[in-house]
């Protein structure tokens, strides 16, 4: 234990969390808030006022050159050439079998100078992967360890955040971003999150992190603005249906499986790229198997890799499960044969020995009112 | 929290005697370590339990975790009001939170079990 517990990494906020308190968990190869005054609160916080997370263990490469655009266009799934200056896109890293090495948000920054943010259990790999690819025309950098990146999410937001940067937030429009000074330091604002609500990513040097959280903390608090924890981040971002990778998709589910078709690019100027031979015909004629919502009929809480039975046989499998805190319900994503993936389906979820039946529900499961 | 009229296992439940019977619940540093307390499941009065026996499960949003009786015995009353709004488990564990009320099979056996200033160290002793 004592060694394992000595290599996990900490991010620059990690002397913050521990003064306040926050329970601390292994996630992901790093020492990471789960809690601070408790999961519920903090969820109930930023669906109705706001919640600032450390989200610093995420990484970033950036890819720069003349040949950056060509060589995203082949290993990511989304068409890049869509993005201006300024505008961010969610994506993932596709294997010739159409399953994702990771999902990424790409921003462009420049005609020629890409980031990539990429998960933070999956950083060595990623880096690893698209090296493998041979960038070329282009120089691809892992600058993960010189940013902080917080997430200030929940109706709050632009409230709280405007009060201390000369941005203009009102003109950044969803999946856009913006480079200036917040509270004294230059800093990228994004509109962009794992919430389901409005909200911002601020990215940072690492240096400068722990002053901007305590300054976004003073300033929102009578907003309402709570430190959130991991476990608050996986309840939101599953009652907005958004996948987590390693639970709801992997290298052994395709991308339109997990229902991301919608990232899957066939446009003309995307051309071709890893995973398409795969990918296009499940996108035009449905794939096998897909990831569906679904709530709890009778009592008890599905989780992770609980198996899915319809009529008694041996389905898949739940991929990620919880009781939902704004919801007030038990949900969760799993894998069903498409022929039997409608919603109100029914199918039988087994808790622990007993089944316990469920029914297929149209997501996100919450989506806020704009 | 640690009151001196109970006693409590390694496995963080508790137990109150009154005459012959004993009523059971998770301790504060146990509902502490769940987190909030979203679901219950216990068993039918009637039910025999061993000391130790798995009684049912107490879920937070993030942990499942499995309940051991503290004594031996036969269930007399589920508390069927905390099954509705487990929430009491982490505002009032040692009251509201209560979950059984146990018939004991051996009363004198509950003078092995942990008092409250020895519970009190081996929480210390595990949280280090």
């Amino acid at each position: 234990m004592e060694s394992a517990a000595s290599v996990l990494r900490k991010t620059p906020l990690y002397p913050v969390h521990r003064e306040s308190g926050a329970k601390m968990v292994p996630f992901g190869g790093w020492e990471m808030p789960v809690e601070y005054s408790g999961l519920i609160s903090e969820h109930m916080a930023v669906r109705t006022a706001a919640g600032l997370f450390d989200v610093s263990h995420m990484g970033e490469f950036e890819v720069s050159g003349p040949g950056a655009l060509a060589f995203l266009q082949r290993v990511t799934s989304n068409n890049v050439a869509k993005l201006v200056d300024g505008q961010a896109q969610y994506s993932a890293l596709p294997m010739p079998t159409g399953a994702p090495v990771d999902d990424v948000i790409v921003s462009r920054r420049a005609a020629d100078r890409y980031l990539l943010v990429v998960n933070a259990s999956n950083i060595d790999k990623d880096y690893r992967w698209l090296q493998d690819q041979e960038p070329t025309g282009c120089e691809l950098r892992n600058r993960s360890d010189e940013f902080a990146l917080l997430a200030l999410q929940g109706p709050k937001s632009q409230e709280i955040l405007q009060g201390l940067t000369s941005l203009d937030l009102a003109s950044i429009r969803y999946y856009h971003f913006a480079t200036g000074t917040v509270d004294g330091s230059e800093a990228t604002v994004s509109r962009t999150g794992y919430t389901g609500e409005d909200g911002f990513e601020i990215l940072v040097s690492a240096d400068r992190a722990e002053p901007l959280w305590r300054k976004l903390i003073e300033v929102g608090q009578p907003l309402g603005l709570v430190p959130a924890g991991l476990g608050a981040r996986d309840t939101l971002r599953l009652e907005a249906r958004m996948c987590l990778y390693g639970n709801d998709m992997d290298e052994s589910t395709t991308l339109v499986e997990a229902g991301l078709g919608w990232i899957v690019s066939l446009d003309e100027a995307k051309g071709e790229f890893l995973g398409r031979p795969v990918l296009e015909p499940q996108k035009k004629s449905g794939p096998p198997r897909k990831l569906v919502g679904f709530e709890m009929v009778g009592r008890g809480i599905a989780r992770h890799g609980y198996p899915i039975l319809l009529k008694g046989q041996g389905v898949g499998a739940v991929t990620s499960g919880t009781f939902a805190p704004f919801l007030q319900k038990n949900i969760g994503l799993g894998y069903l044969p498409t022929a039997q993936s409608a919603v109100g389906t029914e199918f039988d979820v087994e808790i622990r020995g007993r089944l316990v039946p469920a029914r297929v529900v149209p997501t996100p499961f919450y989506k806020r009112v704009k | 929290m640690y009151p001196e009229d109970l006693r409590f296992t390694k496995d963080h439940e508790w137990v109150r005697v009154a005459g012959d019977r004993g009523t059971v619940g998770i301790t504060d540093y146990a509902q502490k370590q769940l987190g909030d307390v979203v679901f219950l499941e216990l068993p039918d009065a009637g039910r025999a339990l061993k000391a130790g026996e798995n009684f049912g499960t107490v879920e937070s949003v993030k942990a499942v975790s499995e309940l051991l009786s503290p004594v031996a015995g036969e269930v007399v009353e589920a508390n069927a009001a905390l099954v509705k709004g487990p929430e009491a488990v982490n505002t009032d564990p040692y009251g509201a939170g209560w979950m059984l009320v146990v018939k004991l099979a051996e009363p004198a056996a509950v003078a092995a079990l942990m008092d409250a200033a020895a519970y009190k160290a081996f929480v210390e002793s595990e949280s280090k």
